[in-house]
C-alpha cells in the first residue's frame, strides 16, 4: 500500500473548453493594436510615449499593489496591461507624463485593486481614470488645444467641440468616409474607426466581449441621434457623426463591454447597451461635455447590477 | 478533450456518442486473480454489538450473499469464488464511506445455489435479497419504498448514457433486448408499476421499442439525458428545486440494470459481468466487460495502458464521473467508464476569481445565475446562495466549470454546498 503511484484527484467535470483569463484579455489588446497603430503613425513618436508609459505604469501599479497587499502576483492575466492600453488609446498623444501615471494609478488602484481585484470592480477601470483626470485637469483633455501643433493635411478640429459650440453647419467639412479612416482629431486609439469596428468584430467571433452590449450601445446611439435630428436637423448632427466621432466606437467595442461591470443576461445586456448609447448622445446634444462617453457608460456601470436582476427563472425554481 | 472552437460566437456542443450500426462485441476480461467489492456503510468492527460476520480466510462462492454483521440489510454479492483476504475501510467521495472485502479468487469457480432456488417464480422479496448488486445497479428505492415520500408510480429506463464517451447503456439496448424485455415484465410484475418508459437516443428507437415499454426520444446533446431533463423534456415534469425525481414518484434505471434482471431469471444466476467503456488516454473509447470487483490496474495492464504518478484516473465520464486515489479500485455496479488522463493533459482548475464574462450564464441548462452564485459560494454564504440564487436547481452537469475561463471548480462549490446544508439541516433535525 505505501509505494503506491499517487495520481491527481480532482472534482468533476475532468474536461475544460480550453478558454483563459489571459487569452481573454490578450486577444482584447490585439483587437486594439490596428487602432493603436493607426494612432502611431497618425501622431508620430508622442503617442508611441503615450501608449507605452501607460502601459508599463498600469502593470508596475498593478505589480506594486500585489506587493503591498501580499497577493499573488496578477500581472500575467494581461487585465493591468489591457486597462494601460485602453486608457492611452483614449489620451491626446501629447499628455504629459505626469498625467499617464496618475491616470493609470486611478484607474488600476482606485478603478479596480481595491475592489478587491480583478471580477470585483463596479466601474469600468479605464474610465474612472479617465473621468478623474478629466474633472481634475480639463484643459489637457481638450483635444482642440493639445493638438494644435499637428497638420495633418485634413481638419484638425475636434468633430464634437465644433458640433457642441457651432452647430451642424461646422461639421458638414467632416465625410463619414474620412471620420471612418481616421481623419479627424481625438485620442490615440480612439480616431481610427475601420480598425476598432474591426477588432470589435474580431471580438464578438472570438467570444472575448458580448456582441449584445455592442450592438444595443451602437442602436442606443444611432436611435438617440435619429431622435434629435429628425426633432432639429440645424442643431443636432445624424447617427453617423456621432458613430464615428469621439470615443462612440471604442466605447460600443472596448469600454463598454468590460467583464466585471457589465451585465451577462440577454435583456440586461440589451438595456445596459442602449442606455449607456443613450445617454452618450443626450450629453453630447444637451449636456456640458464634448463628448458623453465616458459618463454615459459609468452611469450605466452603475446600474447594472441592477438592471442584471432582470433574469429568467430558475428550473424548477418555486416561489 | 473538446476544445472551445476558434470562431466562438456559435458555442461549441457537446454531444453523446452514438453507438455503432452493427456495435462490436465488448472486450471480454478474464476473471481477476483478486476482487475487491465494496460494501455500504462504515466499517467498524469494535464499534459493533452486533458479531461481524466475515473475517479473512472465510471461503466464499460466486453468487454468495455477503453480509458484514448480523442481522443487517446491507450486503453485497459476491462475483468471484475464494476467500477473503482483507475486510478494511474504505472512504469515498464526500466522507462516503464503505466495507472493502477482498478475495483472493480460487482456480475452480463455484456457484451459490441460493438464488437459482428462487428463480422460477419472481417476486419482489427475491430481487431485494439477492439482486441489489447486479451490474447496472438497480435504484434501492423499488424494492424498500420510504413509506413517508410519494409512492413510484413510474419507471424510466435510460437506453442513453449519462455522459459524453459512453455506449455501455446504448450497447445494451441493442445487443440485449430479449433480456431488457424480459426485465420488463419482471418489473411490471414485482413492482406492479405499469407505467415503465424508456428514455432512447433516435437512432435506436427500433430497438428501444422491442423491451415492450413506452419509448420516449432524447436529444443527442449533453446534458440532456440527465434525470431531470428527461423529467422535463421527455416526461413534461419540472422537478422542483430540492426535490429528487423520486419524490415526483419517477424513478430511474439503466438500460443494463434492467437487462441484468431479466438475465438473471432468464438463466437462474446472477449476471456479473459489468459492461463499460474504456477511454484511453488519447481519448479514444472502447467497450469492456469484466467482473464487478476487478481492481482498474488489470484494466489498464490489459490495454497496454502506461498509468504514471500524477495522472487522473476517473470512473464515470469526462462531465460528471468521480476521480479516485487508488489502482486497485474496484469497477461496481454502476461503473459506467473507466477514463484514464496523462497529467500532462490535466485541465486544472485555478483559485481566480469570478471576472463576470458571462459565458456561463447561456451554457446553464436551468438558467442559473451561475456568476452570482459563485461569488456566493466561495465564501461560504450557501443558505443565501439557495436562498437567492437557485443553488437547488442545478441538476449537476458541469458545463459552467467546463466554460469557465477563470477555471474555478464551480461544480466543486455547488456540491460542496448542496452538502454543507444537508449536513446542517440533519444535525438541526437531531436536536429538535
Amino acid at each position: 500500500m505505501f509505494n503506491q503511484k499517487k495520481f491527481t484527484v480532482s472534482h468533476a467535470p475532468f474536461w475544460h473548453n480550453g478558454s483563459s483569463v489571459s487569452v481573454r484579455y490578450y486577444n482584447i489588446i490585439l483587437a486594439a493594436l490596428p487602432a493603436v497603430l493607426f494612432g502611431f503613425f497618425t501622431y508620430g513618436m508622442p503617442a508611441v510615449g503615450v501608449v507605452c508609459l501607460s502601459v508599463s505604469s498600469a502593470v508596475a501599479w498593478e505589480l506594486a499593489f500585489n506587493k503591498i497587499s501580499k497577493r499573488p502576483f496578477s500581472i500575467g492575466d494581461g487585465n493591468a496591461a489591457m486597462i494601460g492600453l485602453l486608457f492611452a488609446m483614449l489620451l491626446p498623444a501629447t499628455s504629459p507624463w505626469w498625467l499617464v501615471i496618475t491616470g493609470t494609478f486611478v484607474a488600476v488602484i482606485i478603478g479596480k485593486q481595491i475592489y478587491g481585484g480583478i471580477g470585483g470592480n463596479p466601474f469600468n477601470p479605464v474610465l474612472v481614470g479617465l473621468a478623474i483626470l478629466t474633472l481634475s485637469w480639463k484643459d489637457y483633455f481638450d483635444f482642440n488645444e493639445v493638438l494644435v501643433n499637428y497638420d495633418l493635411g485634413y481638419s484638425m478640429a475636434y468633430p464634437l467641440a465644433s458640433l457642441k459650440h457651432f452647430g451642424v453647419f461646422a461639421i458638414s467639412d467632416f465625410k463619414p468616409a474620412a471620420l471612418l479612416m481616421g481623419q479627424q482629431s481625438g485620442g490615440i486609439g480612439a480616431i481610427f474607426g475601420l480598425g476598432l469596428i474591426l477588432g470589435g468584430i474580431y471580438l464578438i467571433i472570438r467570444g472575448c466581449i458580448r456582441w449584445e452590449i455592442s450592438i444595443s450601445f451602437l442602436a442606443g446611439v444611432s436611435i438617440t441621434a435619429v431622435l434629435f435630428n429628425m426633432a432639429d436637423p440645424a442643431h443636432y448632427a445624424g447617427p453617423a457623426f456621432h458613430i464615428l466621432t469621439g470615443y462612440t466606437l471604442i466605447g460600443a467595442f472596448f469600454l463598454a463591454t468590460e467583464d466585471s461591470s457589465s451585465p451577462v443576461n440577454f435583456i440586461p445586456m440589451l438595456i445596459y447597451g442602449a442606455s449607456a448609447g443613450m445617454l452618450t448622445v443626450l450629453i453630447r446634444n444637451i449636456g456640458a461635455y464634448a463628448d458623453g462617453v465616458v459618463f454615459a457608460i459609468l452611469i450605466a456601470n452603475l446600474v447594472n447590477p441592477l438592471v442584471d436582476k432582470i433574469r429568467p427563472k430558475a428550473l424548477g425554481k418555486v416561489v | 478533450m473538446i476544445k472551445r472552437s476558434f470562431v466562438a460566437l456559435t458555442k461549441p456542443r457537446l454531444s453523446y456518442r452514438a453507438i455503432e450500426q452493427t456495435p462490436p462485441e465488448p472486450k471480454i476480461m478474464p476473471v481477476p486473480k483478486h476482487a475487491t467489492l465494496l460494501l455500504n456503510g462504515l466499517y467498524d468492527p469494535f464499534g459493533q454489538k452486533k458479531s461481524v460476520l466475515l473475517k479473512k480466510g472465510d471461503p466464499v462462492k460466486t453468487g454468495q450473499k455477503l453480509s458484514l454483521y448480523e442481522d443487517s440489510d446491507a450486503y453485497v454479492v459476491s462475483s468471484v469464488t475464494g476467500t477473503i483476504s482483507a475486510v478494511s475501510s474504505f472512504s469515498g467521495d464526500f466522507g462516503k464511506s464503505y466495507a472493502a472485502i477482498s478475495i483472493d479468487v480460487a482456480e475452480n469457480e463455484e456457484i451459490d445455489e441460493q438464488f437459482s432456488a428462487l428463480v422460477t417464480e419472481p417476486t419482489l422479496e427475491t430481487v431485494k435479497n439477492c439482486l441489489a448488486f447486479i451490474p447496472g445497479n438497480l435504484p434501492s428505492v423499488i424494492f424498500s419504498p420510504d413509506q413517508s415520500s410519494t409512492p413510484i408510480d413510474t419507471i424510466v429506463i435510460c437506453g442513453v448514457d449519462r455522459d459524453l464517451l459512453i455506449t455501455a447503456n446504448q450497447h445494451t439496448v441493442v445487443k440485449e433486448s430479449k433480456a431488457i424485455k424480459r426485465g420488463v415484465q419482471i418489473l411490471r410484475q414485482v413492482t406492479g408499476i405499469d407505467n415503465i418508459i424508456m428514455a432512447s437516443p433516435e437512432h435506436l428507437m427500433q430497438d428501444a421499442g422491442l423491451s415492450g415499454a413506452e419509448v420516449r426520444i432524447v436529444n443527442p446533446g449533453y446534458p440532456s439525458s440527465l434525470p431531470h431533463l428527461i423529467m422535463r423534456d421527455a416526461l413534461g415534469q419540472v422537478v422542483p428545486a430540492g426535490k429528487s425525481c423520486e419524490d415526483l414518484g419517477v424513478v430511474f434505471m439503466s438500460a443494463e440494470a434492467v437487462a441484468s434482471l431479466g438475465k438473471s431469471f432468464n438463466e437462474g444466476r446472477i449476471p456479473f459481468q459489468k459492461r463499460f467503456n474504456v477511454i484511453k488516454k488519447d481519448g479514444s473509447s472502447t467497450l469492456v466487460s469484466a467482473r464487478i470487483g476487478t481492481p482498474v490496474s488489470d484494466i489498464f495492464a490489459a490495454f497496454d495502458i502506461d498509468v504514471n504518478e500524477k495522472d487522473r484516473i476517473i470512473f464515470g465520464g469526462p462531465m460528471t464521473g468521480t476521480s479516485i486515489y487508488s489502482e486497485n479500485h474496484p469497477i461496481q455496479p454502476d461503473t459506467d467508464a473507466v477514463m484514464i488522463q496523462d497529467y500532462k493533459d490535466l485541465a486544472l482548475v485555478s483559485d481566480y476569481p469570478c471576472i463576470n464574462c458571462g459565458e456561463c450564464i447561456p451554457v446553464c441548462p436551468t438558467r442559473i445565475q451561475v456568476n452570482m452564485l459563485v461569488r456566493l459560494l466561495e465564501v461560504g454564504n450557501y443558505q443565501e446562495a439557495a436562498d437567492e440564487y437557485d443553488l437547488y436547481s442545478c441538476i449537476e452537469c458541469g458545463l459552467c466549470s467546463f466554460v469557465c475561463v477563470s477555471r474555478m471548480p464551480i461544480l466543486q462549490y455547488i456540491k460542496l454546498a448542496k452538502y454543507e446544508l444537508d449536513r446542517i439541516s440533519t444535525v438541526e433535525e437531531a436536536n429538535v
